[in-house]
């Protein structure tokens, strides 16, 4: 696998996330898919937009570790405006997931019952409002059974089987596109939007997959094909883009 | 033309049990704490707060002023969750009315017009509509005729109730004595809507200059909070720390890190608590100065 780690590996994944997407607010979460969407960006999908995290969209393709006096700014996007972006579908999330069931639900709100949760998380967010506007996929940087549930405590991303009980309105604009973990690479093309492995990292057993998985993951018989390793050419651009190593923090080898 | 400005003790009077109070800023970005601050050594009590929530909510909610939390999430920004807020989540201290953060503004718009809700597609199929049995759907109105739109005939959407607020308080970086306010930094976040929600409109500023002056501080179009939105302005220099406040300060990382270090134990808290949070603005201001001079 010459250099390349298993985080070289998702960060790659990440970027084939916004392929043939165009000219769409790529919004990252956590350190892979953030440099996902900078490979991505400077490879097959020049036209994505990036933002600073802050009020600006940002040109060009700074590293993850940019100091904000070395972005440029190419234009101005408060909070408030960024909810006209939601709402007209021109953007794709890579939100990360607590937890993530078989059909794409996503909780990022609280571990337990709502009203008396037995662990806090930082809350519902945007994902309800994003998973039904636009291109949503997910990032797990730990993939395990208590990440991978059968049914997520809270949903805030709306999966395939709920959108599709809320009806139209909820399903005109929902695009659940892939998953990521640090296992291997899923999209929703199992029987009704059900989660189906794609390709397992290099050196990770289909088994261990599904060992790590809480429900019945749709793949996993047969030939499964292997994630692309980055090539020479692609490490040397993920380590300019991440040159302190935040990626092998976020999935240690 | 009156003269809105008074004390920050006065401003803060305005708040009184039992009230919905709205809370500008965003997370731990340019947040009204000298307010807050000074609510936590009131006898205030049983406040609903409405807040794209940071530290001011951690910090009422702890010091038992909150009946109920109206948010879509609570955050330090840099650090992902505010300690406080956890381990109250976590006792079940505190009744939460949680929903995304656009249907949120929705809330604030729907409010700020007179209207008693606005339609969206977020929160459909998600627990928010469970969570918070008394939101509901609304059919499109449009199935047929000439403004139907063939995909959404048959669709439902959420329909976001205003959330209107007794009061609504907001810290800004230069206030005129009319009402008018400038937001230097690089975002307004949601501020005009919380103020346009609220029958009680305060307005905190790092420096407050005569009426008619407000356009030698910056630019004009950064004037978005004009006086038909305020009713009363104070002075309050610092009255965001520990949370940013560009230009004039960004957040005091340093301090929000011993504030959720001190949150972690009932010891260490009653300390930060004694030493920071007992006083008045002026007290907590020299409070901070000291501390960081030790560091």
């Amino acid at each position: 696998m010459s250099d390349a780690t298993i985080a070289d590996v998702c960060v790659l994944a990440c970027a084939e996330a916004w392929r043939g997407d165009g000219e769409v607010m790529a919004s990252p979460f956590g350190s892979i898919p953030a440099l996902g969407a900078r490979v991505a960006k400077s490879t097959f999908s020049p036209d994505l937009v990036l933002t600073d995290g802050e009020a600006a969209l940002v040109a060009g393709i700074p590293a993850i570790n940019a100091r904000s006096d070395e972005l440029i700014r190419e234009a101005y996007v408060p909070y408030r405006s960024i909810f006209a972006i939601v709402w007209s579908g021109r953007r794709h999330i890579m939100m990360m997931a607590s937890q993530v069931d078989q059909f794409g639900n996503q909780n990022i709100a609280a571990i337990g019952p709502h009203d008396h949760p037995k662990a806090q998380l930082v809350g519902v967010r945007g994902a309800p409002g994003n998973s039904v506007n636009h291109a949503t996929s997910y990032w797990v940087p730990s993939h395990n059974a208590k990440a991978f549930v059968s049914a997520v405590d809270v949903v805030c991303g709306v999966g395939n089987d709920r959108a599709a009980a809320a009806g139209p309105g909820a399903t005109r604009f929902h695009d659940l596109r892939r998953v990521v973990s640090n296992l291997g690479v899923f999209d929703f093309g199992g029987p009704g939007g059900a989660m189906r492995l794609v390709s397992a990292h290099p050196g990770v057993t289909i088994d261990a997959i599904v060992e790590a998985t809480g429900f019945e993951l749709d793949g996993v018989e047969g030939d499964v094909a292997t994630t692309a390793v980055p090539t020479a050419e692609q490490l040397a651009l993920i380590d300019e883009l991440d040159p302190r190593g935040a990626r092998h923090r976020e999935v240690p080898a | 033309m009156s003269n809105k400005q008074t004390s920050l003790e006065t401003l803060s009077d305005e708040i009184r049990s039992g009230m919905t109070v709205g809370i500008g800023g965003w997370g731990s970005r340019r947040k009204p704490m000298a307010v807050v601050r000074s609510l936590l050594t009131s006898d205030v009590t049983d406040l609903t707060i409405v807040s794209y929530g940071g530290p001011d909510v951690g910090l009422l909610v702890k010091a038992g002023k909150v009946k109920k939390v109206i948010c879509g999430f609570v955050t330090l920004d840099s650090i992902a969750l505010d300690p406080l807020w956890r381990a109250a989540r976590q006792e079940g201290s505190v009744e939460l009315m949680e929903v995304d953060e656009g249907l949120f503004y929705l809330g604030l718009q729907a409010a700020a017009w007179r209207m008693p809700f606005l339609p969206a597609r977020a929160g459909l199929g998600s627990a928010v509509l469970e969570t918070n049995p008394a939101l509901t759907t609304i059919a499109n109105p449009y199935p047929t005729g000439p403004f139907a739109i063939e995909a959404d005939a048959d669709a439902e959407f959420v329909a976001m109730p205003a959330l209107n607020l007794d009061v609504a308080v907001v810290h800004v970086n230069v206030a005129d004595t009319a009402g008018n306010a400038m937001v230097l930094g690089p975002d307004p976040f949601f501020d005009e809507l919380f103020l346009g929600a609220a029958e009680r409109r305060l307005v905190t500023a790092e420096k407050v200059v005569a009426a008619g002056t407000l356009a030698e501080h910056g630019p004009l179009e950064r004037a978005t909070i004009h006086r038909l939105m305020t009713d009363v302005i104070a002075e309050a220099p610092g009255g965001a720390h520990f949370t940013a406040n560009p230009p004039e300060y960004p957040r005091d990382e340093a301090f929000q890190k011993a504030y959720v270090t001190a949150a972690k134990d009932p010891a260490s808290w009653s300390a930060f608590t004694e030493r920071f949070l007992s006083g008045d603005e002026s007290s907590y201001q020299s409070a901070v100065e000291s501390w960081r001079a030790e560091q």
